[in-house]
């Protein structure tokens, strides 16, 4: 789960790291309220999505005077905004965060995140701040400085001053790092953090450290036991047919295909993607319905990728284990007839109980068709459509 | 032979009176598993499964001589109850559940390094030694004892591999579930050092997917180490990046761990790959003959 802007510096806050002043507002009035109070007369608004590259789509904008910020204000609100992490359609602006302007020496990138590879908790910075990080790390890794945490001895003073000299920080400001990032560890592990960044971290004019942006996110399996922040969940910035299937306990992706696809178990979910993208086909969707599958579940799968108007087929595929595939049978072909789809459905059932389970499929009075592997249930699916067979 | 477990293997289950637990205790059992018994704090002294209930896994070990466990406890608790196998001497942990939260895993991991146990999972479908032991959720039905191991992070294509390994006439010695999780037990590198060692594993299936760079290492590993011919498929070609693929690992994240760059370092260290998991027991069989 990701927190907004401005949820995540108000996190900031309470561990004492230094953010510019400033609040969210909901409407035009509010904005000017929260702009009366930081006094001045010069703000900067910025959209609330859970997107990068906001900057550079428009997303955020210095205003001159209470009238600018009201009509930008009004300009954003109800709008969404597209940006390079985003897709075509964008991400729904519903709140923005009105701040004081800052004046910039010069700019940083602080992260933190959990490195696979070393099993740790790793804090990268560069002093190539404000820019997208991916493409330093990708273009100029030897600008990258990195620090591993020894999850039983915590973050060290003697890591801080590394980050702070190679990041060519002085005096006052190798102490101010210290605690930043003191601060940011306290957050990662009390919040069950996952990625945590400020880009860019600025030095200001008067030799201040202070966090211009702010980006968290918080493991979903830890949700749990992080029940304020999860009250902090804005909905509006999920893929909503993803959201949908959660509810259901489905695990969904939508992709830009039209075949659907539902599966038992995410590997072989992937892996019946690639099938139909090697036979010439486009999936339209990734679609775990988990190891203890019921006939609900099988139905409320169908109404989901059917949901997607693209979907001209669909195909199933289920490795029953535990669950036996005359089960999953019955649960097709109720689910079929309930749903009412109209679509051709390819369906390879292999497991315990196959024998009879397509069996139950050939009887039926539902037209579907059968598979014998994966490889031919792609091949199948995308004939289907009079795609390449 | 085979690698870890066998039909000497001393088997608890934790959350054993729990439905889960009870369900698959019971499928172990009928598999032919040696399961001597079963932990449940507070029910300490009780008999379910016609097995004695522990309340502690040292108990449990004092009493019973166990040395593997599968655990069957929600995710909130698995940390504590990995940590009390270990504690106890548990030589194999397996741990099914999902959702563990990463950081709890951490911990788990660092708390593991210098104990001499092996964690299987979390987020996995378990291991089993064909035809001996099974500790875990696969369906025992499709096993068949034989010359192959099996390495894989995701839990029903390992079966496709096993099914296909079981059609041709092949059969495992011992399959493995590592997990779909980030931060997880046993590796493919772990496990490929054991049935290096395994006389009766003649080669081995790896079945990878995207995320991390496991699959790398492990193509190194086997360019510089293994013996044996390694069949590999990788799973998320298609997937799109910075979307987890239903499991917590499986994310292409800052354009790393795509399943391209996995397939090109697996061919450049000599292993024969697939590009259908529909052809990994033909692939198997071909390099064998």
């Amino acid at each position: 789960m990701n927190l907004h802007e401005h949820q995540s510096k108000e996190l900031f806050r309470q561990f004492n790291i230094p953010v510019p002043a400033g609040d969210a507002a909901f409407d035009a009035e509010q904005a000017l309220a929260v702009a009366r109070g930081l006094g001045g007369s010069r703000w900067i608004v910025k959209a609330q999505v859970h997107a990068g590259g906001r900057g550079k789509a428009g997303g955020v904008k210095i205003v001159n005077s209470e009238a600018e910020l009201s009509t930008v204000v009004k300009g954003y609100l109800g709008k969404s905004l597209v940006t390079h992490q985003t897709d075509s359609a964008g991400l729904p602006i519903s709140r923005v965060l009105v701040e004081s302007l800052s004046e910039i020496e010069r700019e940083i990138y602080l992260g933190a995140l959990i490195d696979r590879a070393s099993k740790r908790i790793v804090f990268m910075a560069s002093a190539e701040g404000g820019m997208d990080i991916e493409e330093v790390a990708a273009n100029q890794p030897e600008k990258i400085l990195k620090v591993m945490i020894d999850p039983v001895a915590g973050l060290q003073p003697f890591q801080t001053r590394q980050i702070g000299f190679g990041l060519g920080l002085t005096g006052d400001q190798i102490k101010q790092l210290g605690s930043i990032m003191n601060s940011l560890y306290q957050i990662f592990t009390q919040h069950d953090v996952s990625l945590i960044e400020i880009n860019p971290l600025i030095v200001t004019k008067q030799g201040k450290l202070m966090a211009l942006d702010a980006k968290v996110g918080i493991d979903d399996n830890a949700l749990y036991r992080q029940k304020a922040l999860l009250e902090l969940r804005d909905k509006t910035q999920e893929n909503q047919r993803e959201l949908e299937a959660d509810e259901h306990g489905l695990n969904y992706v939508s992709l830009d295909g039209n075949i659907g696809c539902m599966v038992n178990g995410a590997g072989l979910a992937m892996a019946t993607m690639d099938e139909i993208k090697l036979q010439g086909g486009d999936p339209a969707n990734f679609l775990d319905v988990g190891g203890g599958t019921t006939a609900e579940k099988v139905a409320e799968a169908f109404k989901l990728i059917l949901s997607d108007e693209k979907v001209k087929a669909i195909l199933v595929n289920i490795f029953g284990g535990i669950v036996r595939c005359d089960l999953i049978a019955d649960g097709i072909i109720r689910a079929v007839k309930e749903v009412g789809v109209s679509i051709p459905v390819i369906v390879r059932l292999e497991g315990t109980n196959v024998d009879q389970g397509k069996a139950l499929l050939a009887a039926s009075d539902v037209k579907i068709i059968s598979a014998d592997d994966l490889e031919d249930g792609a091949k199948k699916a995308v004939a289907s459509i009079g795609g390449k067979a | 032979m085979s690698i870890l477990i066998n039909k000497e293997t001393r088997v608890i289950c934790q959350g054993f009176t729990g439905k889960q637990g009870s369900f698959h205790t019971e499928q172990a059992i009928a598999y032919g598993t040696r399961m001597v018994g079963g932990v449940t704090p507070g029910k300490g002294g009780q008999t379910h499964l016609e097995l004695p209930v522990f309340n502690t896994v040292a108990d449990a070990v004092k009493q019973t001589g166990a040395d593997a466990t599968m655990i069957y406890v929600p995710a909130p608790f698995c940390a504590d109850a990995i940590l009390e196998a270990a504690d106890a001497g548990i030589k194999v942990i397996v741990c099914i559940t999902e959702h563990i939260p990463v950081q709890d895993m951490l911990r788990v991991k660092a708390a593991l390094e210098h104990s001499g146990s092996y964690l299987i999972g979390p987020n996995c479908p378990g291991i089993i030694t064909s035809g001996e032991c099974k500790i875990g959720i696969m369906p025992g039905a499709i096993h068949k004892k034989g010359r192959i191991g099996i390495i894989s992070r995701s839990g029903t294509l390992t079966y496709e591999a096993v099914h296909q390994t079981t059609q041709n006439g092949l059969g495992q010695t011992t399959c493995i579930g590592i997990g779909g999780d980030p931060i997880h037990g046993m590796n493919f590198i772990d496990c490929l050092e054991l049935f290096e060692q395994d006389p009766e594993t003649e080669g081995v299936v790896m079945v990878g997917e995207i995320g991390g760079t496991a699959e790398e290492q492990a193509a190194e590993y086997i360019r510089d180490h293994f013996s044996k011919p390694v069949v590999s498929y990788i799973a998320g070609v298609t997937a799109p990046a910075g979307k987890r693929m239903g499991h917590a690992g499986a994310i292409i994240a800052g354009g790393k761990g795509t399943a391209d760059e996995k397939f090109a370092a697996l061919q450049a260290a000599g292993v024969a790959t697939v590009d259908s998991p529909s052809k990994i027991g033909r692939k198997m069989k071909q390099l064998l003959s």
